[in-house]
Parts: structure tokens; sequence; C-alpha cells
């Protein structure tokens, strides 16, 4: 019992994982359809930024304050990374729009130049961030201890969802980026201001990587290739949901994590990870538009 | 109010509008006719702003709008109902009533009554997707949408396409109300010469991308109907 019980936990923490590096990506990819290939170094922007703000607060702030360095970088990794992506689809994305191919060779451009900035300001060994002191230990129910890191990340995940939910399907912003998502040349005739809702997009699920990085310090030691980890399983993630829907990539998170975690607990590590992949082709070629997707008697363009 | 003067536009290599002139005053129901192909669902998007137009100008209340974007347009005033509805089919039928309101320029976010007085079938399906609809049920949405921001010029391409007769006549009552209040001049694209002949107060003729023929609703006599509009 225990034992399945552990299992469970660690697929849900994988999926939680797996769901916050591709909640950006649901966007920038699934709503927008940009094959965005420097998805992951936004992640790694995050957490540099991560490590940024914990080497300021240990230099400035009273050592009793440290532990809530991590509070405050959540936001700031949201942030920096936001602004990268402002400037990265008014500079460069907006001019490939709908030349999918184009961007993917673009994008991946500029990952290797933001791997490469990484590398000059913060070198190229793995750097290290400590985690804050209340994320130490776990807590035990029975035999079991989950990690307060991990149970962070899961409850992480679950703010994340609900904000992006609320802002998506709930307000105005929301509203006006799913009508031009939908029909650009309808949506501009209604006075909706297009370019203005691209980038805001672009920038948000750009700022969600940044959370995602941000998160990742909790996990292990950061690096300037970190994203490249990352990138695959935030696309597949996203593919195996069905695009364009929030409630998609959710399914795809948990079914990638959920599954990898049991395979691997009956076979290897390896063979498992083989086999989830196995069970992501076969599904999508069963369903080749993924767990959810968008039906409707006029969504036939 | 709206003035079109020498409009050329069309798609790629293709010229569809070989300088259109045409005119809209206040209060007036404008009605375009000509065979399939001619260009009027061209001129809509010309005047909205979708298409850019290659020479001429488009005015509205004296102000230049032929290098404005749609959205510009927009909220100069100019509501736009395109032929195909273009309802957001994801979007639930309140959602896409709302959207109207973003020309509106106002902060509250509120419908106005008259917008959607006139159709009174759109607030029982409120909550359902834009998608989902009727074709005669999403033209309803798509008119009500383009009211939301009470503009002062209404365009209609083509309101009564593939629509069954009982939403015709809905269709008709709706214009003819517009037309009563008197605040809000219309633009109408349409096929169906009995229907324009119902509502209309002026009348453009396209062939070949110009104008032929206009004139008002006693000069439109058969003769015009077979030299231009018969097949």
């Amino acid at each position: 019992m225990d034992v399945i019980i552990l299992q469970l936990f660690n697929g849900f923490s994988i999926s939680s994982i797996l769901l916050l590096i591709a909640l950006g990506l649901s966007i920038t990819f699934g709503l927008m359809k940009v094959i965005n290939m420097a998805h992951g170094e936004l992640i790694m922007i995050g957490a540099y930024t991560a490590y940024v703000v914990q080497n300021l607060f240990a230099d400035y702030m009273p050592a009793s304050m440290f532990g809530w360095y991590f509070a405050l970088a959540i936001p700031v990794s949201f942030a920096v990374a936001f602004v990268f992506g402002l400037v990265l689809e008014m500079g460069l994305i907006r001019f490939l729009y709908g030349r999918p191919l184009d961007s993917l060779l673009a994008t991946w451009g500029v990952g290797l130049m933001l791997q490469q900035l990484a590398r000059s300001i913060f070198g190229a060994p793995n750097v290290g961030v400590k985690s804050p002191a209340w994320l130490d230990g776990g807590m035990t129910v029975g035999d079991n201890v989950f990690p307060y890191k991990r149970l962070f990340i899961i409850g992480l995940v679950l703010v994340c969802l609900l904000v992006m939910y609320l802002y998506i399907y709930r307000s105005h912003p929301g509203r006006r980026m799913r009508a031009v998502m939908q029909n650009r040349e309808m949506a501009a005739c209604l006075g909706i201001s297009t370019r203005r809702v691209d980038a805001t997009t672009f920038a948000i699920g750009s700022g969600i990587a940044g959370i995602a990085g941000c998160a990742l310090t909790l996990i292990g030691p950061i690096g300037p290739t970190i994203g490249t980890y990352y990138i695959v399983d935030a696309f597949m993630v996203v593919v195996l949901g069905g695009v364009g829907k929030l409630v998609g990539t959710v399914f795809g998170a948990l079914g990638i994590g959920l599954s990898n975690t049991l395979f691997e607990y009956w076979t290897t590590a390896s063979l498992g990870k083989v086999l989830v992949f196995l069970c992501i082709v076969a599904f999508l070629q069963w369903k080749p538009s993924g767990f959810v997707a968008m039906r409707s008697r006029s969504l036939d363009n | 109010m709206l003035a079109v003067q020498q409009l050329e536009a069309g798609y790629g290599e293709s010229v569809i509008l070989r300088g259109v002139t045409l005119q809209v005053r206040p209060g007036q129901v404008v009605c375009l006719l000509g065979r399939n192909g001619v260009g009027k669902t061209t001129l809509m998007k010309s005047i909205m702003g979708v298409l850019k137009a290659r020479k001429g100008t488009v005015s509205y209340k004296g102000d230049d709008l032929t290098r404005r974007a749609p959205g510009q347009r927009a909220k100069k005033g100019i509501g736009y109902v395109p032929q195909g509805r273009e309802v957001f089919a994801q979007l639930t039928v309140f959602e896409n009533v709302l959207l109207g309101l973003e020309a509106s320029g106002s902060k509250t976010r509120v419908i106005p009554d008259a917008a959607i007085a006139k159709f009174p079938v759109l607030p029982a399906m409120y909550d359902r997707r834009g998608g989902d609809l009727s074709g005669g049920q999403q033209q309803q949405l798509a008119f009500a949408r383009a009211l939301a921001s009470e503009p002062d010029l209404l365009l209609l391409d083509e309101p009564c396409e593939g629509i069954q007769p009982s939403i015709v006549d809905d269709i008709r009552d709706v214009i003819r109300a517009i037309k009563a209040d008197g605040k809000t001049s219309i633009l109408l694209a349409e096929q169906s010469l009995e229907f324009v002949k119902s509502v209309g107060d002026y009348f453009y003729i396209l062939e070949k991308g110009a104008v032929a023929w206009e004139g008002g609703l006693a000069d439109l006599n058969d003769e015009v109907i077979r030299q231009y509009l018969t097949v």
C-alpha cells in the first residue's frame, strides 16, 4: 500500500513539473501556434533569475531574511522572462506568424544565443541554488515522507493553473486574446489591437516559462543548457494534451507523468522511458489531435 | 458621411475594384447590388480596412481612413457584419456580444439594451458557444455584436445568405427599426432584389468592379434590372 502511495506521489510530482514547463508553451504554441524552440531558454532565464535573486539576498539582506528570497524570486523570474518574451516577440516572432518552419529555425538560433549569453555571464559550469530552509524536510504520512519541495511545486502549479484559467477564460484581456487567436481578422474589425494582444500573449507564455525555471532550481543545479532537457518534454505534453486547450495540457502532463513513474517502477528507468514514448506514439496514431480536441460545427477551417 | 472615391483594390495580382465611387448619407440605407463576383464583398472589406486600398480614398465623417487599420475604423463608429458571419466559434454567445463593445471605448462593459432587444432569442443562449448556433442564430449574433458598439454606420455583407425565411423577415424588421431610429446609416450588400427594395433608400449596382448604375427606388425599374442584374 505504501509503495503504491509513494509511486502515485512521485507520478503527481513529475506531472506537476511537466505541467509547469508546458504551461507557458501551451500559450505560445497551443494558442498562438508559434513553434518556439527558445522556450527552454526562457525557462533557463527564469532559473538564473532565481539564482541572481538568491545571491542578492545573500549579499545585501540580513541572514534571517534569506529564506524568503524564493518568494520574491518567483514574481521576478516571471517579470524577467516576460520582458525577454516581449522583446523576442516584437523583434522577431511577429515577422514569422504563419511560418512555422522559419520560426522554428529562428527561435532555435535565439535559444543558442541565449545559452551563450548565460555562459558568458554565469560561466559554463552548473550553479546551485540553495533552497530556502522552510522547504527542507518533508511531511511524514505513515511510513512515507513527502518532501516539502515537491509539495510546493505541486501547489505552485495549481496556483499558476488557476491564475491562467481566470486570466484566459474570465478576464477582459483573456477574452480579447481568445478572440484574436480564433479569428484575427474579425477581432481586428471589432476594434481589438491584435498587435498588442499578440505581444502580451507571447510575453505571458514566456513569463510562465520563467516561473517554471524558478521552480526547477528546487530540484537540482542549473546550467546554461537546462532548457534543452525540458523542451522536448514540454512540446510532448502540449501535443499529447491537444493543442489550444488548457485542460488538455493538464491531462497531457498527468498522462506522461503518471505512466512514466509506473513504467519505471515496473521495469527500469530507461525501458520505462521507451515504453512511455511508445504509448505516446500509439496514442497519437489513434487520436492525432490529442486528448482534448476542439470541436465545433463551424470550426472546419 | 461615408465617401468612397475612385477606390481600387484586389487580392494579390488580381484587381477587383477599378475605381468605385459611392456615398452614404446620415440615416440612409444604401444598397449595393450586382451579380456574383462584381466586387461587393471586396468593397465592404476595403471600406472596413481588412483589404488595403491600392488607389483612391475612403473617408468617413470628413476623416481620411484610407490608411487606417480596421480597429481604428471600428472605433470611429463603423460596425461590420461580414459575409459568413465570422462569429467566434469557441467563445460563448455572451462573450461574442461583449467583444462588440471593444470599439465603443466605454469602460462600463454594459451591452446596450438596443443592441440586444432586437434579438430576443440571444439572451437565452448566452452560455452556449457561438459555433454551436445555427446559421440564422449566428447571423443574429453577428448583428448584435456589431450593434453593441452603437455604430453610426453599419456595413452588412449579405446578411440573408443561407438564412431561413422567418429569420430573413426578422433581419428585415431589424434594418427597418434601425432606419426608423435614424441614428445609424447602413450600407447593405445583398443579392435578393426583393429584400433590398423593401429596405433601401438609394442603390448602387456594381459591374466589373465599378459602379454601373446608381439611383433611388423609383428609378430601379425593370430595364435596369434586366440590364445589370438578370443572369
